[in-house]
This record gives C-alpha cells, sequence and structure tokens, in this order.
C-alpha cells in the first residue's frame, strides 16, 4: 500500500467542456480532461459490449436457450413416432420450440444490471435512456441468431422432411422478421418483469400472449417453405402477407417499446 | 471545518441557514430540501425533511438502520421520485428535472454497482464511456486506489475492500460535484481510506482545503454514517433521521458524539 503514488499528485479532476464551473471569485479554472456526455449510438455500443462481455463469462443465456431448442426437437422426434414432419406441422414445432428457447433468455435479459446495480449506474449517467432498450434488443437478437445457427440445423437433421439447403435462403427473411419482433417485445416485457418479485413468472406470462401473433406469422410464413414438393420460384401470396404482418407488428411492437422504456426504468 | 454559530436546534421542517464555508459558492444552495416526503407502500420512509446545505459543504446524515438515510441519498441521486415537498439539487428540481443532474452526481451506495463478471478495468471504462470520460481518466484511478496490478481480474475473485475502492473510483470518475457517499468507509482498512481520500474525502481533493483544481473545489458531499466521532470530524451539517424524521438538524460544531449516540437509542 505504502508504495502506491501519492493520490493527491496523481488525481487530476475533470472540467466540463459545454459549462465550466467558476470559483467563487468568478475566475475560470483551465480544462485539464475533457468531458462530452456520449451520443446515443456511443452509449448503444458501450452497453451492448458490456452486455456481450457478461454473457461470453457467465454463458447464462445462449447455452441454455440451445440445450433447451435441441432437446425438444429430440423430444418431439421420439414423442411424434415420426421420423420427418414437413409443412404447417414442422412450421409449428420450429416456431414453438423457437418461442420457448427464446423467452429462457428473455427472462435473463435484465437480471444482472438489477442483481448488481446496473440499472442505478445507467440512469446516474447522462445518456438517453433508449440507448438501453436498442443495446438489449441488439444483444437479444445476438442470442437468437446464435440460437438459431444451432436449433434450425439440428431441425433439419432430427425432423425435418425436406432437406434444410433447399428451404433455408427463404427462411431466412422470416427468421429475421420474427426475431426482430420477439426482441422488441422481449426487452419490453422483460424490462417490467425484472422489478418484480416473481420475474421468472410474469415474464413468460406477459410475453407469450404479445408473442403469439409473431409465432402465427413466422409458422404461416414458413410454412410452404417446409413442404417435400415446393415448387421452385414460386412465390405464396399468403406467405407475403403474413411476412408483411410481422413486419408490420414489428414496427408497431418497436415503437411502442421505444415510447414506453423510459417510463419502466423510472421510480 | 466551517463557520460555525449560526445555526440551532431546528424543527424539521425549517430550512437550515448554514454558513457559506471559505471556497464554497454563495450562489444557489446546492441542496434545498423542503418537506421531503417519500413513501414505501403506505409507510413514510422520510417524513418532512427540510434543509439547506451550499457548495462545497459537508452533509453527514446518522440514524439507526431504516431511519431513511439510504432513502435519502437516492432521492437526491434522482433515483427515487419524492412523493411531497420541493427538492433541489444542484439547482434543479427533483423528479422534473433529474436530467439536469444525472452525470454531476456520485453515488457510492451498499452495492458497488460494478458487474462480478468484469475486470475492474472493463467496468471502470464501460462507466467512462457512459459519462464520456477518456480511458486515461480510469488508468489515473486505478493508479489512485492501486488497483492497476489487479485491474484484469474479474470483479468477483477480489476481495470487499478492493471491491470497495473499486466503486470509489467508479463513483468519481467523473468527477462529480455532488459525492452521495452511503457508509463509504465500510470494508476499508485504515490504509485503503487514505488511498481514497482524495477523491471522497475533505483533505485531498474534495472540499475547502486547497485540493488540486477548481472542480474539486466545488465539491458538495452528502454522507451517511454510523461513527460519531468520524462523521462529525466530516461534517459541515449534521442530520440525524429517527423513523424518517430529522430528530438532529444542526451545525457540526454545535453537535456532540453522545447526541449522534442517542439518536441510536
Amino acid at each position: 500500500m505504502s508504495a502506491t503514488p501519492t493520490p493527491s499528485r496523481a488525481l487530476a479532476p475533470l472540467t466540463r467542456e459545454a459549462s465550466p464551473p467558476t470559483t467563487p471569485a468568478g475566475q475560470t479554472a483551465p480544462p485539464r480532461i475533457s468531458r462530452r456526455p456520449p451520443g446515443i449510438w456511443a452509449t448503444v455500443g458501450a452497453l451492448l459490449r458490456k452486455e456481450l462481455l457478461v454473457e461470453l463469462r457467465t454463458l447464462e443465456s445462449v447455452p441454455g436457450m440451445s440445450l433447451f431448442a435441441v432437446t425438444t426437437f429430440v423430444v418431439f422426434h421420439f414423442a411424434l413416432n415420426q421420423n420427418t414432419v414437413s409443412g404447417d406441422e414442422a412450421a409449428g414445432i420450429l416456431w414453438v420450440t423457437l418461442l420457448f428457447a427464446a423467452m429462457l433468455g428473455i427472462n435473463r435479459l435484465f437480471v444482472a444490471d438489477q442483481d448488481q446495480g446496473g440499472f442505478d449506474a445507467f440512469l446516474l449517467a447522462p445518456v438517453d435512456r433508449s440507448a438501453m432498450l436498442l443495446a438489449k434488443a441488439l444483444a437479444l437478437l445476438a442470442y437468437l441468431a446464435v440460437l438459431e445457427l444451432i436449433a434450425v440445423p439440428a431441425f433439419g437433421l432430427l425432423l425435418l422432411a425436406p432437406p434444410l439447403h433447399q428451404t433455408l435462403p427463404d427462411l431466412l427473411l422470416v427468421l429475421v422478421l420474427a426475431d426482430v419482433g420477439i426482441a422488441a417485445i422481449g426487452t419490453l416485457v422483460a424490462a417490467l418483469a425484472v422489478q418484480t418479485r416473481a420475474r421468472d413468472l410474469l415474464g413468460p406470462l406477459l410475453a407469450l400472449p404479445l408473442l403469439v401473433p409473431v409465432v402465427i406469422g413466422a409458422a404461416r410464413a414458413s410454412s410452404p417453405l417446409l413442404v417435400l414438393t415446393r415448387a421452385g420460384g414460386h412465390v405464396d401470396p399468403s406467405q407475403v402477407r403474413w411476412l408483411a404482418t410481422l413486419a408490420l407488428y414489428d414496427l408497431v411492437f418497436g415503437l411502442i417499446a421505444y415510447a414506453v422504456f423510459d417510463f419502466l426504468l423510472e421510480d | 471545518m466551517a463557520d460555525r454559530g449560526i445555526t440551532s436546534t431546528l424543527p424539521a421542517s425549517v430550512p437550515v441557514p448554514v454558513p457559506v464555508p471559505a471556497g464554497a459558492s454563495d450562489r444557489e444552495p446546492a441542496l434545498r430540501l423542503e418537506g421531503l416526503v417519500r413513501r414505501y407502500g403506505e409507510r413514510e420512509a422520510l417524513s418532512d425533511v427540510s434543509l439547506s446545505l451550499r457548495a462545497g459543504q459537508t452533509l453527514v446524515v446518522f440514524g439507526p438502520n431504516g431511519a431513511g438515510k439510504t432513502t435519502l441519498l437516492r432521492v437526491l441521486a434522482s433515483l427515487l421520485r419524492p412523493h411531497a415537498g420541493d427538492v433541489r439539487v444542484l439547482g434543479a428540481r427533483l423528479p422534473d428535472e433529474a436530467w439536469a443532474v444525472r452525470g454531476r452526481v456520485g453515488l457510492l451506495g451498499h452495492e458497488p454497482l460494478l458487474y462480478r463478471e468484469l475486470t475492474v478495468r472493463e467496468n471502470l471504462l464501460f462507466h467512462a464511456r457512459l459519462h464520456g470520460v477518456g480511458e486515461e481518466r480510469v488508468e489515473e484511478l486505478l493508479g489512485v486506489v492501486a488497483l492497476a496490478d489487479r485491474a484484469d481480474e474479474p470483479l468477483k475473485t477480489l476481495s470487499r475492500g478492493m471491491v470497495q475502492r473499486a466503486a470509489v473510483a467508479r463513483a468519481t470518475l467523473h468527477d462529480p460535484e455532488l459525492l452521495l457517499l452511503d457508509e463509504p468507509w465500510a470494508n476499508l482498512d485504515p490504509a485503503a481510506r487514505e488511498l481514497v481520500e482524495p477523491l471522497i474525502g475533505a483533505s485531498g481533493g474534495v472540499g475547502r482545503t486547497g485540493g488540486p483544481g477548481r472542480a474539486a473545489e466545488l465539491r458538495t458531499r452528502v454522507i451517511s454514517s454510523h461513527d460519531p466521532d468520524g462523521g462529525l470530524r466530516e461534517a459541515d451539517l449534521v442530520l440525524g433521521l429517527r423513523d424518517g424524521r430529522a430528530a438532529l438538524l444542526r451545525e457540526a460544531g454545535d453537535v456532540g458524539p453522545s447526541e449522534i449516540t442517542e439518536l441510536y437509542r
């Protein structure tokens, strides 16, 4: 301890660029170190970086989500007593499984912040609070992307009748649109649920009804892609309708989340 | 610590006129509370608390567990909304102008507000980015709190004293104008107390005794404490809370340790 530098000499107080305070005599001291409130994207970057670092260190969300999905496909494989599924059946199994796997990540999304004071630290900083919504939604999107990188090939291997490589390019758009909806709704619900004692119960209770339209839209949009005898180049008009519905739902819930998120962080 | 002799024991609802210490601003008080009330459900955690504190002064809050000390600090930090009364912090009226307080307050609470899985450096860099502070400040503070050689270890592997030092660095990273310190010396041994003194103490970088730099001279502190002697040494103004009410509000020079001890009986 005694070998440490003399603190009073080592410490250089910050000064504020925007409105430098004055001494009681009215003199302004020269600035030494600048401090600028960060813009929203710099804040999103800092929060997202922290989020991914914490997940990398703890591995609390993504491995659990992935394992859940793969295990569920194995259970379906044996429970249905079928080697392969296609069409509506395949789409239903895929999206219900992905939805419940996503719930595991949604439930954990704000837990570290709530338990370790991250909320308070964030609220004390001079930043746009929407940055937390964006960063959390982006983090959840990243978790869903990793989940699907593992779960969709597992689904193709364990259950899906048509070869996965034929369906995957078209399925990607459905996955992206559904993931955006899950991320927006999931982040909103997780921020609400984490402030309650029954967060593990309240999260799914609030999220599942709100996510039902996402699952319906995603299942209907992906069902024509998961049939054995799919006409090459043919676009089903109902599929386009469901994709548009998904996109609209994403937009609506994105805007709702943006509008109300600040209030969820308030006391 | 400051000029004495103006204030006396007052009813809790009367703002206390406090003399301006040498080096403090004579403008708007740094804190002005009039009839502050904060409830948790039906229970009033703070009832009709009023006081005034000038920039550069230190308010020390005493009181038994559950008296409302932490609640008061969280209201002043804009983390909790006052339910009644007029609360002005650094000239901003809470809760309406809470945005004007953010970034100007440093809160050191019971929790370090640091992520256990991240290293000390990662934690401080994260907070530096949120406050728009340069990385060099992080390195500087790591040196000040003597954690430079443990900076790349996860927080969860450090002792409580080291975590408290990291939390002090976190709370003072942005050189806040107002420091809110909830039992700041908890978990710190005498050597560690000496290390953090320039960051949160009255004699080094903070307060009225010629610390390094202008920003330090203007810093104001609110400290909650259970240590009558230590707390009175730091204080310009003493607030004793009991069941959320101001049972004692006087200038520090007029308060003896026995009166503080009496609050706990």
